[in-house]
């Protein structure tokens, strides 16, 4: 189908011999991925302020529109209209940039997401590499924001968000190389075949407790509770985001949600099976549930990643800064390590049905 | 290179964690905080001042508003000092009635207290559960006062009115279906007292509850254990009072020391931390919670076996009933009397404290022979211990002196009065 849209699209635009058509592509895909994306994100903070109301015997927002459905597009009217305000010392070129700094990158990371069998923008080879390369390139956001603020609670965020990232970016990289010594491939696309055959066949077994330090992990990559230090409410106030308003905020908001779902999508195809029914290879059951498209998998399996998100944040207090540092220096660090051994063995010793 | 130094960070007064008006000026070492300077009185609203320009009743009302949390324990000291200066007897019934709503006060307190320093260490939930509990007992100030939180009931020689016999009722309302209104209904089909009665049954739940969230939670020990850490010696230096001190593990409770009202006749645990960091000084708070329920329930008891009059008759002091104005001459002056003139204290002193939930609270009232008092000063328990904030906070990290704030259960309503 999607080869006939394009056949479509370069009859359509005969001039430049192709050329102009395939940027047209090009965009379409990137439209087509973005779009969904925010929708997504817009309904993430939706879910977000329902469940944990309905954890803490609220309601959430129910004015607008029925049960509230329409509250997210009434924040982003809110967000785009409101002023924009720079602080007098700040550098506002580099106040500017960060938000986009920590937006951009968060977007670009989904080009090498798949959502089914076939069903990318690219298929890069080193995929799971460039996610771990672009997903830092988010912290320069965060820490540009603190630095250009000019102002001391946003530096105070920026600070520990620099600490924080850049080390459990270490443990999500072992907890990757891990995954990587089982599939044998950096690409997504690999790895997730490899999961393939049923709910036994997926990496969380042989992987358990990698799954655990990779999703805590992700709360602290994504600055979530209890790892919301950076933003740190009843502490500073808000951290980086302090100084900004209006579209501004609104980038890091999103670039914040964007990363949860790409944090969660990442769980999924790492070690649930990514698009992969959980059904596969128990009789009956898999026939019928066969007519469950690929992408309706892999969005049931990160719903559930994503209200872990929200589940942790109702429950947990916040850490302390180094607390956190501790537990990933001297707990996650090691105990990866150990695992990449454990899993080296047991690939040389061909143990289970995953190597 | 540049010498490096320390920066200071302006803490508040509009910070989340601020619990009001609190100005804290760090000094800080990155993370780490090397002096904390606390800055008071941007909620002064001159209440000791204000006192002395009026008839002594007229200030029970600017009691309620000193800690704001803890709204009758207020105005049991400074009922309590104007009752010993006129060594006016007080019936037995509003002794009890002033020592349930005294618990009920604590528990109050408590939850509140509790739900803003778990916000502050990030649980937030908590808070939300909490209030919950709490709008309970403060529907039981309503039924009992006709106010929310500002009750003004206790007065000079006992209480305003008895407790009503029928707790007041959720309306109808298109919002709520007929079920659900049921439900709202269940537990108050009866009097004030079973009402309360309920709650002190099911309020254990409630803590277990809390307890589940927090207690054994790993991240919230964490945050809590040894922080703040203050010494017993020092702890009684400092002239810290209420659980802060007990935190400490010295067993000091104006409740059992030196009793006031019928607290001698109750039955109940003072709980004592070993550490004094700030999760004992938790642990002390949720077991006071419990011990006021235990409170509580002895008062019901009590309460519901005895009835008689809640108001002294003096009528020197208390206002006679409404009813015996319209046609005693006797009545309808002292009635004018007191709601114009007021009535005189003997020339003197006196200093009443109670343990109030934060810890001893404590009127000294200067008496010139005039109705008004010379002279009113509070001791408030949250202004010793704020003063000692930068003692329990230094060498801590910034995220501590947001635990250390919550522990320290401060209300600037009755610290900058």
């Amino acid at each position: 189908m999607w080869q006939s849209f394009v056949d479509l699209i370069h009859t359509l635009i005969p001039w430049f011999d192709g050329g102009l058509a395939d940027v047209v592509i090009i965009l379409i895909k990137g439209v087509a991925l973005i779009l969904p994306l925010i929708i997504m994100m817009a309904y993430m903070t939706y879910a977000e302020r329902k469940v944990i109301g309905y954890m803490q015997l609220r309601i959430g927002p129910n004015r607008v529109g029925p049960l509230g459905l329409l509250q997210p597009f009434a924040d982003v009217f809110k967000m785009m209209f409101k002023e924009i305000i720079f602080p007098s010392k700040a550098n506002i070129y580099l106040f500017l940039l960060a938000p986009i700094l920590a937006f951009v990158p968060a977007v670009a990371i989904w080009a090498v997401i798949p959502m089914g069998e076939g069903f990318y923008i690219t298929d890069l080879d080193v995929s799971l590499l460039y996610v771990l390369a672009i997903g830092s390139v988010g912290v320069y956001g965060i820490i540009l924001a603190g630095w250009a603020s000019n102002s001391k609670y946003p530096l105070l965020g920026a600070l520990r968000s620099a600490s924080m990232l850049v080390s459990y970016e270490i443990v999500i990289g072992f907890v990757v190389v891990t995954v990587v010594m089982i599939a044998g491939s950096v690409n997504l696309n690999t790895i997730v075949a490899d999961q393939a055959g049923g709910i036994w066949n997926w990496y969380w077994i042989p992987l358990f407790p990698m799954m655990i330090v990779f999703w805590i992990s992700a709360l602290c990559e994504t600055n979530r509770a209890p790892f919301d230090v950076v933003e740190g409410e009843s502490e500073i106030v808000g951290g980086t985001h302090v100084e900004y308003s209006g579209m501004c905020f609104a980038l890091f908001f999103m670039a914040e949600y964007i990363n949860m779902i790409m944090m969660a999508a990442l769980a999924v195809l790492m070690f649930f099976g990514g698009w992969h029914s959980p059904f596969e290879g128990v009789p009956y059951l898999e026939a019928w549930f066969t007519f469950v498209p690929d992408l309706v998998w892999l969005l049931v399996k990160m719903s559930f990643f994503l209200f872990l998100y929200l589940w942790i944040r109702a429950t947990f207090p916040r850490y302390r800064y180094d607390q956190i540092m501790r537990l990933c220096w001297k707990v996650f660090l090691p105990l990866t390590i150990i695992w990449i051994f454990v899993v080296g063995l047991m690939t040389q010793l061909e143990i289970g049905p995953w190597f | 290179m540049s010498e490096m130094r320390n920066y200071t960070l302006n803490f508040g007064p509009q910070h989340p964690a601020a619990h009001g008006v609190l100005r804290l000026i760090l000094e800080m070492d990155g993370e780490v905080v090397e002096r904390a300077d606390p800055h008071i009185g941007l909620l002064h609203r001159g209440t000791e001042k204000l006192a002395e320009s009026k008839p002594y009743n007229q200030s029970i009302g600017y009691m309620d508003r000193l800690d704001y949390v803890s709204m009758m324990c207020n105005e049991h000291a400074y009922v309590m000092a104007i009752e010993t200066m006129l060594g006016l007897e007080i019936p037995e019934r509003a002794q009890y009635i002033r020592v349930m709503f005294d618990e009920i006060t604590r528990i109050l307190n408590h939850l509140m207290w509790l739900g803003t320093h778990a916000l502050d260490v990030g649980a937030m939930s908590v808070f939300l559960y909490a209030f919950r509990e709490r709008e309970k007992l403060i529907d039981c100030y309503e039924a009992v006062s006709g106010s929310r939180m500002h009750a003004t009931y206790y007065r000079p020689g006992g209480v305003y009115r008895d407790l009503p016999d029928k707790m007041p009722q959720y309306l109808e309302s298109k919002l709520r279906k007929a079920k659900e209104l049921e439900e709202m209904n269940a537990n108050r089909q009866g009097s004030l007292l079973d009402f309360i009665a309920d709650f002190a049954a099911n309020f254990p739940d409630s803590i277990d509850q809390y307890s589940n969230l927090l207690t054994d939670n790993r991240i919230w020990k964490q945050r809590l254990v040894n922080i703040g850490i203050v010494t017993p010696e020092r702890a009684m230096q400092l002239g810290f009072t209420g659980p802060m001190l007990r935190g400490s593990g010295i067993e000091w409770d104006i409740r059992k020391n030196e009793p006031y009202s019928v607290y001698d006749k109750m039955e109940f645990d003072i709980p004592v931390g070993v550490t004094g960091d700030s999760y004992d000084r938790y642990l002390v708070r949720m077991e006071e919670m419990r011990q006021s329920t235990r409170i509580i329930e002895q008062c019901i008891t009590w309460l519901r076996a005895n009835p008689g009059p809640v108001m002294s008759d003096d009528h020197k002091v208390a206002p006679p009933k409404r009813s015996d104005m319209k046609d005693d001459m006797e009545s309808l002056i002292h009635h004018f009397k007191l709601f114009t003139e007021g009535y005189c204290l003997p020339e003197g002193e006196v200093y009443s404290a109670i343990e109030h939930p934060k810890g001893e609270f404590g009127v000294y009232l200067v008496s010139d022979g005039a109705n008004k008092p010379y002279r009113v000063k509070m001791r408030a328990p949250g202004f010793a211990h704020l003063a000692a904030m930068d003692e329990m906070a230094r060498g801590h990290m910034l995220s501590d002196v947001v635990t250390i704030i919550g522990t320290q259960d401060i209300v600037f309503g009755e610290i900058d009065r």
